[in-house]
């Protein structure tokens, strides 16, 4: 009498070899070939296999029948979709081969930029934010004067200016429109403010002589360094995932005091350290500080009454760090190859 | 501003972070660390020589072989080709075994027939400096086998600090140690200096302290002989200065070269060295003139004369103009104050007398001076942020005793200060109230001196509800109001302190700016038609903008642009170049228009789209059609729609062109316009305005201006579906060339009368059976009434009453 284990094997084996055949098949009629060689009635191996069952002994006939019956059906299956793959189906409607590729639209896209400042937005928007914008071209009142940095002061100095005519210059930040806005209105105040600013860096890797930024500003009565923290804690945890953290640092902006330069945990690595953030763990994206009660002076404001907090951040850092985007050029070349990837 | 981790923690002796810790530390204190660079460690292998013997190598005339103590049993023979070694001094030497910073590995070797155990090393070699025109000759006492490194202090660990233009005060190791000190100022210590290596130091540097005592005057005054005149208090509010005579200005000593080496600075002499290091080690810039130089002997602090001109030390020949504050002599210019000193007066090794200036110069008048001569210097960087008015004679003092210490000399015991309108320390009040507002955390009067006296801030009483405090003098600069201080108590207590808690607000009055909607519409209608948003610079060349940049980067970006639609051509060349065939591109962005003169340009934000190539992806089921006329005029009428322009708002015909627009063909242009006139246009753009292949396919571009009118969408009003059925008729006409299509839609709309629901051309036709100059255009019409069917006869009826109006107006006639 057969042992079971050893037809078991046969089974095996049998399955091995019909899958590979059935991937290395080309044709359908390879397929069918396949097919009569396998389960044909009076040729087929399975069936030859499921006839031996009466060699088995009684009571290893059903494991064994079961199994060989697995066998027949996993490879009928896989005999099936291979044939629809094979495009068996263009024999049965003629005119009509369905594996021919569909009738495509053009697939457009918005700019990583506008991807990245629009969910900004949309952060900043559920929390309680509106959009407002400004001119690009300004005085030097609104760019620098009425920011609290005077024009011969270094301050002055970390941005270099694009000037139009004496006075008038293209906005080196959107802070100007902290100053329009307050003085078209009254507190409560919460607005982000997207746009484009100039400076005068020649284009390479990680500079562009025009850039996007956001402004945010808050102006109310009893507005914290502690609304201004959690605010932007929890901007970076609705951006970048409920793992975000973000870091104060003390730095130095003339229009806020305090001020901070404001990290978050690096969303490549989240921290642990990578070439994205230099290994530090940290993305420096924002800078931000309290409104200093002299930019509340230039617009009206009472700056014993009203504190308030500004940020600002550069969306096209943002948009290079999180589509891994090396070159800044890249985000202002209008490459189709590389426009198409965010389609 | 380069930091040595050694000189900090000289200063602050209970400083025991490492230097990491120290980076992490700063950056919390609002000044990070770019990097850290490790000193020395590449120098482990090296250790200090003294060459016992200097004889001619026996088979070269350059080479020398000299006897080494190496602080070994024996002592080795070494094979030398610098010119100035010596018996009896010190030098660096690598021992066999050693490795240099260039990876050089040193073996004992045959040099001309003669073994050399070693190498006695260059500056270079040591990767110290530059200098490779001898070995590096030592001074100092010396163990002969110590480690260089460590004896030199060189393993040390630099770093480059950045600074923000509102802290002068950390421009030095002292400010710097300051806010890392345990304790704050309280915690650190200026140690004396070492004497001179022969004892030729005068008096004790105690004892010499003593002796110089300042002079206060206004505006003049002489020390040892010299007449020191401040002509202008405006742009020098201060001014010190003392003599040292018979000095002996030679190489520094190693410490205080090894010093110098760890900030980055080249020691240049003993003299001009000690200045620098008391520039970095307490911020204030020192210059020290060679005082047989000065004619008179006089030292005049004025404005400079039209066209006066003076070489600097950096061998350039200035001319200065009467805006420029200098230091001179009796005669002529000799510095410019606060920027650079003269290249005359510069103190040189047969410098025997010196004068020290030590001068608080005003920061804008310092900026402007260095502005005008294209000069950073150590100096004006930090007159231009301010230095410590305070700290004056503590750092003309220091200077003199490191000078005494490193050169020797005898200073003259009377010194001159000049200061004509002495400043009383600013003091300036505090509200722990107003702290706890602004930072939304409780502090008490208590909490806040803790922070603020280990910074020098000393609490001198009360006001109301506010502390006073003085304000210490590196400090001047950016404390002068209540918000200074709560930023210091700020930072003290660590940003990191503050609570992550979002409290309750107030919504913002400031309503969405409605052209963000619009512009959102905008880009999804676009980019569901398959258009790619593209951003661009606002920059265009000459003939592109009608406003010019006074400072562009270039010529190619000198103006601002007029056009978005040209700028999109750009891109599709740049596309074009690529091998790009199918390119559908838009951009929202602002153009510029001239202004009156002092006022900014005016301003449009424009909706400009390019788009060449296929008019859907390549497909095997057909011939791929380019884009043509009808999908422009088809996008036109869809923005027409989105814009609120209504149906009319899309007209044959280029109408007017904006100078610098883009140029279309004529025939296949139209206009888009408001009630108010015409807000863009669209055409087949010009074969001579783009740089295109011979391949290309036709090129359509568009542009709109867009106003905030355009962002206000009335809501659709619904009209009830119709409740009865329709009837639909077709009519083939005849139409001359010359009659437009629009016309007789419009004729059939007046004749057909309220129940023509719906007309459109579905044929257009040309050829047999059609007369040259005409064309067949099959029209349908569907009619319908509201309230019941319409019968067969009277649509017949409004029918041939179009067909009656259309040959009485048109001459058409049906096709038969």
């Amino acid at each position: 009498m057969k042992q079971a284990s050893e037809l078991l094997r046969d089974l095996e084996a049998l399955e091995r070899e019909a899958r590979a055949a059935i991937a290395d098949a080309t044709t359908t009629d390879a397929l069918e070939g396949i097919r009569i060689r396998l389960l044909g009635r009076k040729e087929g191996r399975l069936t030859a296999v499921l006839r031996r069952l009466g060699e088995i002994a009684v009571e290893e006939r059903p494991a064994l029948g079961a199994a060989a019956n697995r066998v027949k059906s996993a490879l009928t299956e896989l005999l099936g979709a291979r044939a629809a793959e094979l495009g068996a189906g263009a024999a049965r409607v003629p005119g009509v081969d369905l594996t021919l590729p569909g009738r495509d639209q053009w697939a457009g896209a918005r700019h990583p930029v506008t991807l990245v400042i629009d969910e900004i937005c949309r952060v900043f928007q559920s929390l309680g934010f509106t959009r407002v914008r400004g001119p690009e071209a300004e005085t030097d009142w609104y760019n620098f004067i009425s920011l609290n940095t005077p024009l011969d002061h270094p301050a002055a100095d970390l941005h270099d200016t694009f000037y139009v005519s004496d006075g008038i210059l293209l906005r080196s930040h959107t802070s100007p429109v902290q100053i329009r806005t307050m003085q078209a209105f009254q507190p409560p105040i919460r607005v982000v403010v997207p746009g484009l600013v100039y400076r005068r860096d020649p284009f390479d890797a990680s500079h562009a002589p025009a850039f996007e930024q956001i402004e945010g500003l808050a102006v109310d009565q009893g507005v914290s360094f502690v609304d201004l923290k959690a605010t932007l804690a929890e901007f970076a945890r609705r951006l970048f995932g409920r793992r975000a953290t973000v870091r104060f640092r003390p730095s130095f902006f003339p229009f806020t005091e305090p001020s901070a330069e404001v990290d978050v945990s690096c969303i490549l690595c989240g921290g642990s350290g990578c070439s994205t953030c230099k290994g530090t763990g940290w993305l420096e994206i924002m800078g931000a500080g309290m409104v200093h009660p002299a930019v509340f002076e230039n617009v009206g404001y009472d700056a014993e009454r009203y504190t308030g907090f500004a940020f600002g951040m550069g969306p096209a850092r943002v948009a290079m760090v999180r589509y891994g985007i090396a070159d800044i050029r890249m985000l202002y070349e209008a490459d189709v190859r590389f426009l198409e990837q965010f389609a | 501003m380069n930091v040595s981790y050694r000189w900090l923690r000289a200063l602050a002796p209970e400083l025991e972070d490492a230097p990491a810790r120290v980076a992490e530390r700063l950056a919390m204190v609002g000044a990070p660390v770019d990097a850290l660079v490790a000193l020395g460690d590449q120098l482990a292998g090296v250790v200090i020589a003294r060459v016992e013997r200097v004889q001619r190598h026996p088979n070269a005339d350059r080479l020398t072989l000299c006897e080494v103590d190496a602080g070994q049993a024996t002592r080795l023979q070494v094979v030398c080709g610098a010119p100035n070694v010596r018996a009896g001094a010190y030098y660096p030497f690598a021992p066999v075994g050693a490795t240099l910073p260039g990876g050089l590995e040193i073996r004992a070797a045959k040099i001309r027939g003669v073994v050399s155990h070693g190498m006695l090393c260059s500056e270079r070699e040591l990767g110290l400096g530059r200098d490779h025109t001898g070995i590096l000759e030592l001074h100092g006492r010396f163990t002969p086998g110590e480690p260089f490194a460590e004896a030199l202090e060189l393993n040390d660990v630099r770093l480059l600090l950045d600074v923000t233009p509102n802290r002068p005060d950390l421009l030095s190791h002292y400010g710097v140690a300051r806010e890392l000190a345990p304790g704050g100022e309280a915690g650190l210590r200026l140690a004396g200096f070492p004497s001179l290596e022969d004892g030729s130091a005068g008096a004790p540097l105690a004892a010499l302290d003593e002796q110089i005592r300042f002079v206060v005057a206004a505006r003049e005054e002489s020390t040892g002989g010299v007449r020191v005149v401040l002509d202008d208090a405006r742009g020098c509010p201060r001014y010190l200065g003392a003599v040292i005579r018979d000095v002996s200005v030679g190489p520094p000593p190693e410490w205080l070269a090894a010093r110098l080496r760890a900030v980055g600075l080249r020691p240049i002499n003993n003299v001009v060295d000690a200045t620098n290091y008391v520039l970095f080690e307490l911020g204030q810039p020192l210059h020290a003139f060679d005082l047989d130089r000065l004619r008179g002997p006089a030292v005049v602090i004025r404005r400079a004369r039209a066209d006066e001109r003076m070489r600097t030390l950096d061998g350039e020949e200035r001319v200065l103009h009467e805006e420029l504050l200098v230091i001179a002599d009796a005669e002529r210019a000799c510095a410019v104050a606060g920027v650079m000193g003269g290249a005359e007066s510069e103190v040189t090794s047969a410098t025997r007398n010196v004068f020290l200036e030590c001068a608080l110069f005003e920061p804008k008048t310092i900026r402007r001076s260095a502005r005008a001569l294209g000069l950073s210097t150590d100096a004006s960087y930090r007159f231009e942020r301010g230095v410590d008015p305070e700290g004056m004679e503590r750092a003309t003092r220091r200077a003199l005793a490191l000078i005494v210490a490193v050169a020797g000399g005898r200073v003259e015991s009377v010194a001159v200060d000049l200061h004509p309108q002495p400043r009383a320390a600013p003091v300036v009040g505090l509200r722990p109230a107003r702290v706890s507002q602004v930072l939304g955390a409780d502090f008490d009067e208590g909490g806040v001196t803790r922070y603020l006296e280990p910074l020098g801030f000393r609490a001198v009483g009360r006001v109301g509800d506010a502390v006073h405090f003085r304000v210490p003098g590196h400090r001047w600069y950016d404390v002068t109001r209540e918000i200074d201080l709560i930023e210091e108590v700020a930072r003290r207590h660590g940003y990191d302190q503050f609570a992550d808690e979002l409290r309750a607000f107030r919504p913002s009055v400031v309503p969405d700016d409605p052209m963000a909607q619009l512009e959102d519409r905008l880009r999804t209608l676009l980019v569901a038609r398959g258009f790619l948003e593209a951003r661009s610079a606002s920059f265009a060349s000459e003939g592109e903008g009608d406003v010019a940049l006074l400072n562009a980067l270039s010529q190619a970006e000198a103006w601002l642009r007029a056009s978005i639609a040209k700028g999109l051509l750009h891109r599709l060349e740049h596309n074009f170049t690529r091998g790009a065939r199918h390119v559908r591109l838009f951009e929202i962005g602002t153009v510029f228009q001239p202004s009156p003169a002092g006022q900014p340009p005016r301003e449009a934000t424009h909706l400009a789209a390019v788009f060449t190539g296929a008019r859907l992806p390549p497909h095997w089921s057909e011939a791929t059609a380019a884009f043509d006329v009808w999908d422009l005029k088809a996008l036109l009428l869809e923005l027409a729609r989105v814009l609120g322009l209504g149906s009319a708002a899309v007209v044959p015909g280029s109408g007017d062109r904006a100078r610098g627009a883009v140029a279309v063909v004529d025939e296949l242009a139209f206009q888009l316009r408001d009630d108010r006139g015409q807000v863009g246009w669209g055409g087949r753009v010009a074969a001579e305005a783009v740089d295109a292949p011979a391949w290309a396919d036709p090129i359509w571009a568009l542009e709109v201006r867009l106003s905030p009118e355009m962002a206000v969408r009335e809501p659709p009003v619904l009209r009830a579906l119709p409740a009865f059925p329709a009837v639909e008729r077709d009519l083939a006409l005849v139409v001359r060339d010359d009659q437009a299509a629009a016309a007789i839609e419009a004729a059939i709309r007046a004749a057909a009368g309220r129940q023509l629901e719906y007309v459109a051309p579905f044929d257009l036709y040309r050829g047999p059976g059609i007369s040259e100059g005409q064309r067949s255009i099959a029209y349908r019409l569907r009619f319908r009434a509201p309230d019941r069917t319409l019968t067969d006869r009277e649509v017949d009826d409004v029918v041939a009453r179009v067909v009656d109006r259309l040959r009485e107006e048109f001459g058409v006639q049906l096709r038969a």
